[in-house]
C-alpha cells in the first residue's frame, strides 16, 4: 500500500467528517465496474480490474468494490449498469467505448449517482469520461521500430479504424520516419479488439510482407507468439506489460494504468469533491506507463527513447509537433504548432507518407 | 446392470418432463459448481432464479427479463417450425443482423423527418431482410443440394461482416466525431420502438413474440401446413406421398424462420439496443436455438424456455454482482442446461432397466 496517499486520504476523510459532511466511514463507498471483456483477457480489461483490485487494497474497508465482466455492449451493459446503480453502488466505472450510450441512459435515470466513462464523449453532471494519450506511448515505439527495422517496414495491426487508433498509427509513423527516412508502415484492420485468431493472422500476413516490427492495437498475446516464431521480428506489449515475451520479440510496452486515476476519483467521491470532468491522461500523469525496455534494444536507442519518455511526461514535447501534413498533402500544423485535443479526439486522416487508405 | 430399452413410441410424459428434471440437474450441478468456487450453492441459485423475480428490485428486472426473452421466443418460434421438419437453420444470428440492419438503415436514410408511417415499414424491411437473408440457403438446398447448417452457419460470419462495415462505414453517424456506430434512435421518436407501458420493459418486439407464439401453435397444432412440416420430419418418405413439395417446404421454414429472426433484430436497434454498432448481435441468434430445443419444438415450450432462458442470464448477472461469481462460471451453469436436457431427452425415446437382460 501506498502509505502517502493512504495517510492523505485518511485525513481527508477525517476533515470531511469534522466539517459536518456526511460520514461515510461505517459506510463504506460502493464502487461499481463493468468490463466487455473477462478479467482473464490479459489485456484492457485486465488492467482496469488490475486498478479496481489497487484501490480495494489502498482504500480498505472505507469502499466495497465490485465487478461484472464480459458485458456485451448495447442493452446488457444497461442493464448491468442499472443493476449495479440498484445494487448502491455511488460511483460507478464503464470501462469501454461501446458503454457510452448505455451510461448516457442510466445516469438520467439515477442523478445521485456517479458515472465515469471511458473513452467516449458524452458527458452529464453525474458522468464523467476518463482516457488515456496512449499515441504518446506509440511515439516511444515509433523511435524504437524506426531505429531497429532492417527491413524498413513497420507491421501495424488495427484495431478499428477510430480516432483513438488513427492517432496511434499517425504517431508511430511520425517517430519511426523521423529517425529512418526510408521507413514504411504497413496497416492491417482486424475489425476486433480481442480475437487471438484474427490476430495471429494479421501479424503472420505482415510478417510475410517483410515486416520485421509489429505493433498491434489489439490485446491478445497471439502477434508475439507469431513474431517469436518467425525470430528476427520485435513487437511491443499492448495495454498489459507482456512481459512473458521479453527479451524478444516484446521489446517494450505501453501499459494502460488506471491505477492514479481510479484512485483519485475514489478519494474525490470520498471527500465529496468530486465533479464530472474530462480527463485526458497521458505519461506525465502516469495513466501511460512504458514498460521496460528489454536487453534486445541497443543502448543509444534505450537512452534516445528514456529521452524521450521524460520530454513527452514532462509536457515538454508533443507528439504531434507541426511542421505536418496530411495524408493528401494539404497542411495540418504549422512549424512548431500542436493540436488542441478536440483535434486530436476527433483525428479522421493519416500523415503524409503514410501509403495505407484509411476506411472511410 | 443398467440397460436402456427402446420404447415403440416416444413417451409423452417424459419428453415434458425431462425439461423440467433437466433444470433440476443444472440446479443441483451448479450448485455444487458454486460451492466448489467457495460460494454458497443455495444463496447463488436464489440470486439466479428467484431475485430477478421476487427480490428487492424484481420491479425493473421483470420488465428486463420481457427484453432479454423476447427476440429469443422470436426467434425460436420460427427456428422449431424448421427444426420440426428437419430443416437446420443455424443461421438465425445473421438474420438477426440483416433484419437491423435493413430496418436501421431506412430510418437513418430519411432521418430526421418525423412520419407515422416510418415505424411499421421499418418492420417490414425488417422482416424482409431476414427473409431474404434466411433465403439463401433455402434456394442454395434446393437448387444445388448444399447443406444448409453449413450455409446458414457461414453466412453468419457475411453478416457480421458486413455489419461491421456498416458501423464504420454508410450507417456511421456523421455527428459522431469519427466514432464508430449509427445515430441512436432510441432518440428518433418515429423510428423509435418505445416501451408501450413504461417501466415494463414491453416493447413492440414482446408483442410480435407472443403473436408469434400463438401462430406457431396454430400453424403446428391446428393446420394442415404443421402436419406436413411433422410429417416431413419424422417421415421423410411418407410425407412425399402425402404431396409435400421438399422443395417448397424448405423455402418455407428457412424464410419463415429468417423473416422472425429479422423482425427481432429491428425490433432490438430500434428499442432496447438503439443503435447499429459492430458488437450489435449479442448471441440471440444461437441461444434461440438452444431455447427451441428447451421448449421442446412446441410453441408454449419455446415461451417458458425463452423466460427461462432469460433469467439465467439476468440472475447470472446479479450472481456476478453479488457473489463475485466469474462469469465463466454463469456460462459454464447456462451450458449445463443444455447438457442436461439433451442427456435426459434419453428416457424419451428409452426406458432404463437395471437386472440382466432376459435371454
Amino acid at each position: 500500500m501506498n502509505r502517502r496517499t493512504f495517510l492523505q486520504t485518511t485525513a481527508a476523510t477525517a476533515v470531511a467528517a469534522a466539517a459536518g459532511l456526511p460520514a461515510r466511514a461505517a459506510d463504506p463507498l460502493k464502487v461499481g465496474f463493468i468490463y466487455v471483456g473477462p478479467i482473464g483477457d490479459m489485456g484492457w480489461s485486465y488492467q482496469h480490474d488490475q486498478a479496481r483490485q489497487a484501490i480495494a487494497k489502498e482504500f480498505g474497508d472505507k469502499i466495497v468494490t465490485t465487478y461484472v465482466e464480459n458485458v456485451p455492449e448495447g442493452p446488457d451493459a444497461e442493464r448491468a449498469l442499472t443493476q449495479l446503480a440498484l445494487e448502491g453502488n455511488q460511483l460507478i466505472f464503464a470501462t469501454s467505448f461501446g458503454f457510452m450510450d448505455a451510461t448516457v441512459n442510466v445516469a438520467k435515470k439515477f442523478p445521485n449517482v456517479k458515472f465515469e466513462h471511458a473513452t467516449g464523449y458524452k458527458r452529464a453532471d453525474n458522468l464523467a469520461t476518463y482516457d488515456a494519450r496512449f499515441y504518446e506511448g506509440r511515439a516511444i515505439q515509433g523511435t524504437i521500430a524506426g531505429r531497429m527495422t532492417k527491413s524498413n517496414k513497420i507491421g501495424y495491426i488495427g484495431s478499428f479504424p477510430i480516432p483513438e487508433v488513427v492517432q496511434g498509427i499517425n504517431s508511430a509513423f511520425i517517430h519511426a520516419k523521423k529517425v529512418n527516412p526510408d521507413v514504411e508502415i504497413k496497416v492491417v484492420w482486424a475489425y476486433t479488439w480481442f480475437d487471438p485468431a484474427k490476430e495471429a493472422d494479421a501479424a503472420a500476413a505482415l510478417i510475410a510482407e517483410g515486416c520485421d516490427v509489429i505493433m498491434q492495437h489489439t490485446d491478445s498475446t497471439a502477434p508475439q507468439a507469431k513474431a517469436q516464431e518467425a525470430g528476427n521480428v520485435i513487437t511491443f506489449g499492448q495495454a498489459s506489460d507482456m512481459a512473458a515475451f521479453a527479451p524478444m520479440p516484446r521489446v517494450t510496452s505501453t501499459i494502460d494504468n488506471w491505477e492514479p486515476y481510479y484512485k483519485k476519483r475514489v478519494a474525490a467521491m470520498l471527500d465529496g469533491s468530486w465533479t464530472s470532468e474530462s480527463t485526458w491522461g497521458g505519461i506525465g500523469t502516469g495513466m501511460v506507463k512504458i514498460g521496460e525496455i528489454s536487453s534486445a534494444v541497443p543502448a543509444e536507442v534505450k537512452a534516445e527513447v528514456e529521452a524521450l519518455e521524460s520530454k513527452l511526461a514532462s509536457g515538454e514535447y508533443h507528439p504531434f509537433t507541426g511542421p505536418l501534413n496530411k495524408q493528401d498533402g494539404s497542411a495540418w500544423l504549422a512549424a512548431g504548432e500542436t493540436p488542441d485535443d478536440g483535434t486530436l479526439a476527433g483525428m479522421n486522416f493519416f500523415v503524409e507518407g503514410i501509403k495505407a487508405e484509411l476506411p472511410k | 446392470m443398467i440397460r436402456l430399452v427402446k420404447r415403440p413410441v416416444p413417451s409423452k410424459a417424459w419428453s415434458w418432463a425431462t425439461p423440467l428434471i433437466a433444470v433440476l440437474a443444472t440446479m443441483i450441478a451448479g450448485g455444487i459448481l458454486f460451492a466448489v468456487l467457495g460460494k454458497n450453492p443455495v444463496e447463488a441459485i436464489r440470486v439466479i432464479f428467484w431475485d430477478p423475480l421476487f427480490g428487492p428490485n424484481a420491479g425493473y428486472f421483470r420488465g428486463q427479463l420481457l427484453v432479454k426473452a423476447a427476440p429469443l421466443i422470436l426467434i425460436a418460434s420460427g427456428l422449431a417450425v424448421g427444426f420440426k421438419a428437419g430443416i437446420w437453420n443455424i443461421g438465425a444470428e445473421g438474420q438477426y443482423i440483416i433484419g437491423a440492419i435493413c430496418g436501421a438503415a431506412l430510418a437513418l436514410a430519411v432521418y430526421p423527418t418525423e412520419s407515422a408511417w416510418l415505424f411499421p415499414a421499418m418492420v417490414i424491411l425488417g422482416a424482409l431482410g431476414g427473409f431474404l437473408w434466411g433465403l439463401i440457403p433455402a434456394l442454395l438446398k434446393v437448387i444445388f443440394g448444399t447443406n444448409e447448417i453449413l450455409v446458414s452457419l457461414m453466412l453468419v460470419y457475411v453478416a457480421q461482416n458486413l455489419l461491421a462495415y456498416m458501423a464504420f462505414g454508410p450507417l456511421k453517424n456523421p455527428e459522431g466525431y469519427g466514432f464508430p456506430g449509427s445515430r441512436n434512435l432510441q432518440q428518433y421518436a418515429s423510428a423509435h420502438n418505445p416501451e408501450l407501458i413504461a417501466g415494463t420493459g414491453a416493447h413492440w418486439g414482446v408483442l410480435a413474440a407472443l403473436i408469434a407464439v400463438i401462430g406457431a401453435y396454430i400453424l403446428m397444432h391446428r393446420h394442415i401446413a404443421g402436419f406436413r412440416i411433422r410429417v416431413a420430419g419424422e417421415a421423410p418418405r411418407a410425407a412425399r406421398f402425402a404431396g409435400v413439395v421438399p422443395a417448397r417446404l424448405v423455402v418455407f421454414c428457412l424464410g419463415l424462420s429468417g423473416a422472425l429472426a429479422g423482425l427481432a433484430g429491428l425490433f432490438e436497434v430500434a428499442g432496447p439496443s438503439g443503435q447499429i454498432t459492430d458488437s450489435f448481435n449479442a448471441g440471440y441468434g444461437f441461444t434461440a436455438i438452444i431455447v427451441a430445443f428447451l421448449g421442446r419444438l412446441h410453441p408454449i415450450g419455446i415461451l417458458l424456455a425463452g423466460l427461462l432462458m432469460a433469467l439465467t442470464y439476468i440472475g447470472g448477472d446479479m450472481a456476478q454482482l453479488m457473489l463475485s461469481l466469474p462469469s465463466a462460471a454463469i456460462q459454464v451453469f447456462q451450458g449445463m442446461l443444455l447438457f442436461f436436457l439433451l442427456g435426459f431427452d434419453l428416457l424419451t425415446n428409452y426406458r432404463v432397466r437395471i437386472g440382466r437382460a432376459r435371454a
